[in-house]
């Protein structure tokens, strides 16, 4: 669903030092992913995992772990289907 | 000249030091017990083996010696009938760099006549054998592994995507009891992806419908039917009954549900999740590894999170993910292999390729933490993001 408001991409190059900058300017490039990922405080949605490289920012420091040029931020909604 | 027979085996006494039968039950009782692999034809095997012993026949010993012992200095101890076999044996494993291999003097024979304790098998039919002769030959299975796969009891929750390939594969490699929970019926909609059941099964309820295709696979096979949707007045009955549980559920109540259940019986969970290309798979060990809420600690309101009825669902994903749901299930049935346990694989198939994350126990969990109160709730309101209403757990 999320690829939809990318314009149906894969991956996006968005830059940012820092979790949290690098979501910031996806949602300024493409405003209606942040909808899915935000809720109206301006809170990550709990349901919305983010990967930096293979790890979950929880187990980092959250929106504040830096972000370096070649590091690959994944966005992970939880799906159901069976 | 020709070199005798007995020739041939005093040459390999030199070689080979024998060791004594009081002598390795001793170091059998020990932490320094030996490997000890029986070179015995499969008849003389079945009638009769020293406990824990490996079965390789001596035809096979150079070509399966690899899956059984992989360190060249680990004790191994070679035992045949009598004592000469296991001699010839040692020669080649000492040929093949092993450097700390003895002969059984005597042989099993001397080990019963002196009355130590010894296992009689259960063993594969001479049909299973020609069934399951491509799992025998792996030496990671074996016939003690295909024996243990007989043994064992899967639960599947659905019927579906999922849990049509799973079920299929894990008839064929003779999983004894195979539970199927489904109160759904086919619909001519699940025939592009629900390869267990059929075109003249339209109507027909699901689990029984499989229960059907599997029987005509496999008479192995015992499958029981559950056609009733699995929640928390019937789910830790269920899963006390089974050995795993491979969750090809389609909604996320069930799936959370699936998951305390799993904490509360300590039963291994195969998870996997598919929608249009995409597909996620991993495994739940309780208390051992991450569960499914320190993966997804709450559910995504509906409308963030469609279902494949109405986003779609490519039918080969199903296939994909399901055959391994089935593989794990098997490794773990086995105790062979690393498992997807602390992983979630993720398979793209548009871009065919498969990531993987890792994932890590939440000391925060609030399911398998150690201060988490572990309660049933109702998952259908938590789902639905009645979240006011039912944050407080209710009780089964």
């Amino acid at each position: 669903m999320l690829r939809q408001a990318v314009g149906g991409e894969r991956e996006v190059e968005v830059p940012g030092s820092t979790v949290a900058e690098v979501l910031d300017n996806l949602y300024d490039a493409h405003p209606a992913v942040k909808a899915q990922l935000q809720s109206e405080d301006g809170e990550l949605h709990r349901f919305v995992n983010v990967y930096l490289n293979d790890e979950d920012v929880r187990m980092l420091s959250w929106l504040d772990t830096p972000v370096s040029d070649r590091d690959r931020i994944l966005i992970l909604p939880a799906m159901a289907g069976g | 000249m020709a070199r005798s027979y007995q020739d041939v085996l005093a040459g390999a006494r030199e070689r080979i030091p024998e060791i004594q039968v009081s002598e390795l039950a001793e170091l059998l009782e020990s932490e320094d017990a030996p490997l000890v692999i029986d070179v015995r034809e499969q008849d003389e095997w079945d009638e009769g083996h020293i406990p824990d012993a490996r079965h390789v026949p001596r035809g096979f010993l150079e070509s399966r010696i690899a899956g059984i012992a992989d360190e060249l200095d680990a004790p191994i101890v070679i035992n045949c009938a009598g004592g000469a076999r296991s001699l010839l044996a040692g020669v080649s494993l000492d040929e093949m760099g092993f450097r700390n291999v003895k002969s059984l003097a005597g042989g099993f024979s001397r080990w019963k006549q002196d009355g130590h304790d010894y296992t009689v098998p259960s063993t594969l039919t001479p049909d299973q054998r020609a069934r399951y002769s491509r799992h025998v030959r792996i030496p990671e299975v074996g016939e003690e592994g295909q024996l243990k796969l007989l043994d064992s009891k899967v639960l599947l929750i659905g019927a579906g995507g999922l849990g049509s390939p799973s079920a299929y594969y894990l008839a064929a490699a003779g999983v004894g009891t195979i539970g199927l929970v489904d109160d759904d019926v086919v619909d001519a909609s699940n025939l592009q992806r629900q390869i267990i059941h059929s075109n003249d099964r339209v109507g027909a309820l699901k689990a029984e419908s499989a229960r059907q295709t599997i029987e005509g696979l496999n008479p192995d096979v015992s499958v029981k039917v559950h056609p009733f949707r699995v929640d928390q007045t019937n789910v830790l009955e269920l899963m006390n009954e089974y050995d795993l549980v491979v969750d090809g559920a389609d909604n996320f109540p069930t799936r959370y549900l699936l998951n305390d259940a799993a904490l509360m019986t300590r039963t291994p969970l195969v998870h996997a999740s598919i929608l249009r290309f995409e597909g996620h798979a991993s495994v739940f060990h309780p208390y051992e590894g991450p569960c499914y809420r320190c993966l997804f600690p709450e559910p995504p309101p509906p409308d963030m999170a469609p279902a494949c009825g109405e986003a779609g669902v490519l039918g080969v994903l199903c296939g994909v993910m399901g055959s391994i749901q089935a593989n794990e299930a098997i490794k773990m049935l086995l105790g062979m292999g690393d498992t997807l346990a602390g992983r979630l694989l993720i398979y793209d198939a548009l871009s065919m390729s498969f990531n993987e994350l890792r994932i890590r126990r939440d000391p925060e969990c609030p399911a398998c933490s150690d201060g988490a109160k572990l309660e049933f709730r109702d998952y259908e309101a938590w789902c639905a993001g009645e979240r006011g209403h039912a944050e407080a757990p209710v009780s089964a």
